[in-house]
C-alpha cells in the first residue's frame, strides 16, 4: 500500500467514526427528549 | 433539586395532564441549541481549513514523506483524549466533594468522548505505524500506556452502566474517576520506566518527527480544531447523558402512577410535583 | 483503628479457615493456571522457562481477583453488609483488616505457587531477599488496590465481569515491577530488581491511603 493509501485510511477512519459518533449523540438527544416533558429536557 | 423551566424560543403550551403521551414540541427537542449551531459551524470550518493545510498545502516530511500527514490527527485526538481525562478526574473530585449532579454529568460525557478518541488515537497510530515502522504495533512505552488508558476508561464507562440507583452509581464511578489520573500517570511511569531498558533508538528518532514552519502551522492549528470538536461534542454529550437520567427518573414517576392508578388512588393528589410545589 | 482491623481480619481469616475456599478452590486454580501455561507454552522449547517469573505473576494475579470476590462475596450474605456498617467499627480498620486477610491469604497462595514453579518448571531459585521483599510489597499493593475496587464491586449484580475489568488495569504498573523485580534475581542481578521494589512498595503505600479513605463512602452504599 502506498503511503497516500495509510494517511486515506487514517483520515477516513477518524471521519467515519467521529461523524458517526456526533449523529448518534444528536438523534439519541431528539428520541430522549421527546420522552420528557419540555421543563426537565434542559439543565436551565 | 428544582429544575427551572426551559425558555423555548417558541411558545410554551401547557404540558398535557398525567404524564406526556405523546411527544410534547413546546420545549427544545434535541440536544441542540443556537450556542451549539455557531460552535459546530466554526468548527466545521475550522476542520475544512485544518485538513486543507494538512492534506494538500503542508509539505511532506524529509523522513517520512506523506504519511506525516496522519499527525496532524494523531495529536490533535490525543490531546482532546488527555483532556477528557482531566476534565473527567476533574468531575469525579468535584461530585464528590460538591455533589453536585452538573459535574457527575460532566464527568461521564467527557469519559465516553475520551474513551473515542483514545481508541481513534491508537487505530490512527497503528495506520503511521504500519508505513513507517513496517508494523502494526510496537510495545513502546508511549502506545503500551495509552492502550492501558484505553482500558482504565473502558473500566470507568462499565461502573457508569451498572444497574444501581443513581446516587449509588454516581458515587461508585467518580471514585473510579478520581483514581483515573493518578492511574494514567502510576501506568506510564512504570511503562515508560520498564521499556526505556529495551528502547531501540533508531524507534526513539522516528517516533519525534521534526515539525517545522508550514507543517508547524498546520498542527498548531489542528490542535485548537480539535478542542473546538471536543467543546461541541462534550456539550453535546452533556445534554443527552442529562436526558438519560432524566428519562429513567420520569419512567420511574410515571410507573409508581401507574401502579398507584391501579391500586385506586387519585394520581393527582399523592404525586407531588416539585417544580409546582415551589415555584 | 488498628483494633477494628485486627478484628475484621481475624473475622475474615476465621471464615476462610472454617470455609476453607482459598484452599480448596483458588489453590487448585492456581495450580491449574500453570498447567495451562505448560500446555500452551511447550516446556521442552525453553519459552516457558524464560517466561516464569511473569507466568507466576499472571498467576498471582488471576488468583488474587477470585480471592478477592471471596472476600467481599462472604460479606453479601445475611445482611453482613449491614451488620458491618452498623458495627461502630471506623471504616479505614475494616479496609486495613480486610486488606491484611487477602493480603496474608496471597501470601500463601504465593508461596504455593512458588513451589509449584520450582517443581513443575524447573526454575533455579535465587536472589532470595529480592524474592521475598518483592512478594510482600506487590502483595500489599494487589490486596490495597483489590479491598478498594472490590468494595466498590460488591453488591452490584455485574460485580464478577467488572472486579477483573477494574482491577487489572490499575495492577498492571504491579505485574510489570515484581516480574522485573523476579527476572532480576533470577538473572543474578539484584541490583536491578531493587528499585522494581521500590515502585512497588510506592504503590502499595499509595493504594492504601488512598482505600482507607475511600473504603467509608463506599461501604455506606449498598
Amino acid at each position: 500500500m502506498s503511503d497516500w493509501a495509510y494517511v486515506a485510511m487514517a483520515w477516513g477512519i477518524t471521519a467515519v467514526v467521529l461523524v458517526a459518533y456526533a449523529i448518534w449523540i444528536i438523534v439519541r438527544g431528539r428520541t430522549l427528549s421527546r420522552r420528557v416533558p419540555p421543563e426537565d429536557r434542559r439543565w436551565m | 433539586m428544582t429544575t427551572q423551566r426551559s425558555d423555548a424560543t417558541t411558545t410554551t403550551a401547557p404540558p398535557p395532564a398525567g404524564g406526556a403521551a405523546t411527544p410534547d414540541a413546546s420545549g427544545p427537542i434535541g440536544t441542540g441549541s443556537r450556542g451549539t449551531r455557531i460552535l459546530g459551524l466554526a468548527t466545521l470550518a475550522g476542520i475544512a481549513l485544518a485538513a486543507y493545510l494538512a492534506l494538500v498545502s503542508s509539505p511532506d516530511d524529509e523522513n517520512m514523506g506523506d504519511v506525516v500527514r496522519i499527525i496532524y490527527i494523531h495529536v490533535p485526538i490525543v490531546v482532546v483524549a488527555y483532556v477528557g481525562c482531566m476534565i473527567t478526574t476533574l468531575g469525579s473530585v468535584m461530585y464528590l466533594w460538591k455533589k453536585s449532579r452538573w459535574w457527575d454529568v460532566t464527568a461521564a460525557a467527557s469519559a465516553e468522548i475520551a474513551m473515542v478518541t483514545t481508541a481513534l488515537t491508537l487505530v490512527v497510530g497503528m495506520c503511521w505505524a504500519r508505513p513507517t515502522w513496517g508494523v502494526w504495533w510496537v510495545w513502546d512505552a508511549r502506545l503500551t500506556s495509552t492502550a492501558m488508558l484505553l482500558l482504565l476508561l473502558l473500566g470507568y464507562l462499565a461502573v457508569r452502566r451498572i444497574p444501581a440507583e443513581s446516587g449509588a452509581r454516581s458515587k461508585r464511578a467518580s471514585i473510579v474517576g478520581v483514581l483515573l489520573l493518578p492511574n494514567v500517570i502510576i501506568v506510564n511511569r512504570s511503562v515508560t520506566w520498564w521499556r526505556s531498558l529495551h528502547q531501540d533508538t533508531t524507534i526513539l528518532n522516528t517516533l519525534q518527527p521534526k515539525i517545522h514552519g508550514d507543517m508547524a502551522f498546520a498542527l498548531y492549528l489542528a490542535i485548537p480544531v480539535a478542542l473546538m470538536m471536543f467543546a461541541w461534542l462534550l456539550v453535546h454529550r452533556w445534554r443527552l447523558a442529562w436526558l438519560e437520567e432524566e428519562v429513567l427518573d420520569h419512567d420511574l414517576d410515571q410507573a409508581i402512577t401507574d401502579r398507584r392508578a391501579e391500586a385506586g388512588f387519585d394520581a393527582r393528589s399523592t404525586t407531588v410535583d416539585i417544580g409546582e410545589a415551589t415555584s | 483503628m488498628f483494633r477494628d482491623a485486627l478484628l475484621v481480619a481475624g473475622k475474615d481469616l476465621r471464615v476462610e479457615a472454617r470455609s476453607r475456599v482459598a484452599l480448596n478452590q483458588v489453590a487448585p486454580f492456581a495450580l491449574l493456571v500453570l498447567i495451562m501455561f505448560a500446555f500452551a507454552l511447550d516446556p521442552d522449547s525453553g519459552v516457558l522457562s524464560k517466561a516464569t517469573p511473569g507466568l507466576y505473576w499472571v498467576a498471582v494475579l488471576f488468583c488474587a481477583v477470585l480471592a478477592i470476590q471471596r472476600a467481599f462475596a462472604i460479606e453479601a450474605a445475611d445482611g453482613n453488609r449491614d451488620a458491618l456498617r452498623l458495627s461502630g467499627l471506623e471504616p479505614a480498620g475494616i479496609y486495613l483488616g480486610k486488606m491484611a486477610a487477602i493480603a496474608a491469604q496471597l501470601v500463601i497462595l504465593e508461596v504455593l505457587l512458588g513451589l509449584g514453579v520450582v517443581l513443575l518448571y524447573g526454575t533455579k531459585t535465587a536472589g532470595w531477599a529480592l524474592l521475598v521483599c518483592t512478594c510482600l510489597a506487590a502483595t500489599a499493593g494487589i490486596a490495597a488496590a483489590g479491598t478498594l475496587y472490590g468494595v466498590l464491586a460488591a453488591g452490584l449484580r455485574v460485580r464478577e465481569t467488572l472486579l477483573p475489568l477494574l482491577l487489572l488495569p490499575v495492577l498492571s504498573p504491579v505485574l510489570i515491577g515484581s516480574t522485573r523485580a523476579f527476572e532480576a534475581a533470577r538473572n543474578g542481578t539484584p541490583g536491578e530488581g531493587w528499585p522494581w521494589v521500590g515502585l512497588l512498595a510506592v504503590f502499595a503505600l499509595t493504594y492504601t491511603i488512598f482505600g482507607a479513605f475511600g473504603f467509608g463512602p463506599l461501604l455506606e452504599e449498598s
